[in-house]
């Protein structure tokens, strides 16, 4: 038993030196995940180490993946492995009345297995403890390679078992990393898991880089470069590193954002006269089409999901910064959405549609708003005093965006109730402009 | 005060359109095709076209802190603004007539001017707050007789600050338009 656990902490040990090797990126900007704050009482749950196939499985902890998941959700107490007086790896071998006494409501077990052709099989079960319940399955087939990933599939499947929405735990964030001290900066684009691993640099740049943007299929992803000095956008395939540099017009050429049919962009243009405003550019024809023609500053936009006909905005046509809705081919007027305060900007909606998350002004903050766009009420989702760039999980259940903590800009998740945060700390540089990838198919 | 100590020595090529549509065709007709089990590493990113450019003079004048006159106004290359404003202040008007007699009687002389905002806020939007600095000061110089031709601007909102912090100290330093003599 003991031994066990030696092994595992040194196959940990060897599974974290791999990742630090085979990262392509220097040491610094490397994130860290801490729970903030979580439901006052979160659900126990067990999950016990998977059985193992060694070597193939690399030395991946699977059931610690899965725990640190579904822990940094805020919604659930792992339990410590060194109280853990069973350690079955099937659920008919789970001894429900035992793990009662151990006060958890759930317990996983699982089992990884090599496969011919090199893939890795993961089952996984969950018991319910209370019901004695025990629901087989997700299983999971996959590549030696990613096995990190199927681990993040099943956390996904079992938050969903448990909490009724599926989770979004094997997603992919991008962000940007800033190192140096002003004036002289160098500004990287990264993407990486959703728990802060895996990192893979996108871009580097001694001029800024900022306003990442995915694909709706995840392989793209768009960003404002001023490598050439002045801002152009350009549309950067994921994997292979393919770049396209889709706009450099005249002025400034920001804020891009891919339509829900990944065909089109939303970005703003200022033209040489400086007057931003919103247009939409389809890829394939390089055709451009004007959305908004008003003397303030229009920006950000956001589409609603669906047809891709309406679009949310950032716009001081009324003195301050406030977020109005348009429908692209209509003649009417943008509609003002926002009326809660001086300033409320950089508007992300849901993916339901139902909610917009925003930057606004409160009592001197900026912070993160989310507002119900059914009613017009306005939940503040954050405590801090210089917060931005909020972005929605794919399944609408968290958000990110970045935050300040003890002078530095960190990035920071909270559910869409407020009630449970987690921040991701950068061991070096600034991180911001966290944005969440789609569903990974 | 270095503006820019490396260039991209990126060269734009103006493709036709035919070879965007093949390239941009390629790149989307690629979403749907099955992972491969490379590691994610991106080889180092190429261009491969240019569509839309209006701006490919971006890369022409290089800038020192030297270039540009000396003299006690003309030496002053940064003009200052309050929170979330975009008029000149009183105390910088002398700063801006400076140079604004200078490049009337210099008609070659190029400036670029650079708008940046304090880092209060969304960033986007502050790419807009500092482009209407910037707009604001090409103005008032063109209005003094500067042709058009001499001025171009560009904004870094809060993106290139001069000087770190968040205090009230640091954001003055930042709320700023610099007027970059270009080669």
């Amino acid at each position: 038993m003991k031994e066990r656990m030696k092994q595992i902490v040194i196959r940990v040990m060897a599974a974290c030196l791999l990742t630090s090797l085979g990262g392509a990126a220097p040491a610094f900007a490397q994130l860290r995940l801490t729970i903030t704050s979580g439901v006052t009482d979160p659900i126990p749950i067990a999950i016990v180490p998977f059985s193992r196939a060694v070597p193939a499985d690399g030395g991946l902890d699977v059931a610690q993946v899965i725990q640190r998941d579904l822990e940094s959700s805020g919604r659930f107490k792992g339990m410590d492995r060194k109280d853990m007086v069973f350690t079955p790896t099937t659920a008919v071998e789970v001894d429900a009345a035992g793990w009662k006494q151990q006060r958890v409501d759930y317990v996983v077990v699982g089992r990884v297995s090599a496969q011919p052709g090199g893939q890795l099989r993961i089952d996984a079960e969950l018991v319910n403890v209370l019901t004695g319940q025990r629901v087989a399955g997700p299983f999971f087939i996959g590549q030696s390679t990613n096995l990190r990933n199927t681990a993040h599939r099943i956390a996904d499947a079992l938050f969903e078992k448990i909490i009724g929405v599926r989770g979004a735990f094997a997603t992919r964030i991008a962000y940007v990393s800033v190192d140096g001290r002003p004036p002289k900066q160098t500004y990287e684009l990264f993407v990486a898991d959703s728990d802060g691993e895996n990192r893979t640099r996108i871009a580097s740049s001694p001029m800024p880089i900022m306003s990442p943007a995915w694909s709706p299929d995840g392989e793209w992803l768009a960003y404002v470069s001023f490598e050439r000095r002045v801002s152009a956008v350009f549309v950067q395939h994921r994997r292979s590193g393919q770049k396209t540099m889709v706009s450099a017009r005249a002025g400034i050429n920001g804020a891009p954002t891919f339509s829900p049919d990944g065909k089109k962009l939303a970005l703003t243009l200022s033209g040489s006269n400086g007057n931003l405003d919103i247009y939409l550019l389809t890829l394939a024809t390089n055709e451009l089409k004007r959305l908004t023609e008003d003397p303030g500053i229009d920006t950000e936009a956001s589409f609603a999901p669906g047809d891709g006909n309406t679009i949310y905005f950032t716009s001081d046509r009324s003195g301050s910064p406030q977020v109005y809705r348009l429908t692209t081919g209509s003649t009417e007027r943008p509609k003002r959405v926002t009326f809660q305060g001086g300033y409320n900007a950089r508007p992300r909606v849901s993916p339901d549609g139902k909610q917009l998350a925003i930057l606004t002004l409160v009592n001197g903050s900026y912070r993160i708003g989310i507002q119900d766009l059914a009613n017009g009420t306005v939940q503040i989702l954050s405590k801090g005093v210089q917060e931005e760039s909020p972005s929605f999980a794919p399944n609408g259940a968290m958000l990110i965006f970045a935050g300040r903590e003890r002078g530095h800009s960190v990035l920071q998740t909270v559910s869409s109730d407020g009630l449970t945060s987690a921040r991701l700390d950068a061991d070096a540089g600034e991180v911001r402009e966290p944005v969440w990838g789609p569903f990974l198919p | 005060m270095t503006i820019f100590d490396t260039r991209t020595g990126v060269q734009m090529k103006n493709f036709v359109s035919l070879s965007v549509l093949v390239a941009t065709v390629a790149l989307f007709s690629g979403c749907s095709t099955k992972k491969s089990d490379v590691p994610e590493t991106p080889p180092a990113p190429t261009v491969d076209n240019t569509a839309g450019v209006e701006n490919a003079d971006a890369l022409a004048g290089d800038t020192t802190a030297t270039m540009g006159p000396s003299g006690e106004l003309l030496s002053k290359r940064i003009v200052y603004f309050d929170f979330d404003r975009a008029e000149i202040r009183a105390d910088s008007q002398s700063v801006v007539a400076a140079h604004a007699a200078y490049l009337s009687k210099n008609p070659n002389q190029k400036v670029r001017l650079e708008g940046h905002a304090d880092e209060r806020g969304s960033r986007e939007y502050n790419i807009g707050l500092g482009e209407r600095r910037g707009q604001t000061v090409r103005r008032a110089l063109a209005l003094q007789g500067v042709a058009d031709a001499q001025l171009s601007t560009v904004s870094y909102g809060e993106e290139r600050p001069a000087a770190a912090g968040s205090d009230e100290q640091a954001y003055g330093l930042n709320r700023r338009v610099e007027i970059v003599y270009l080669k």
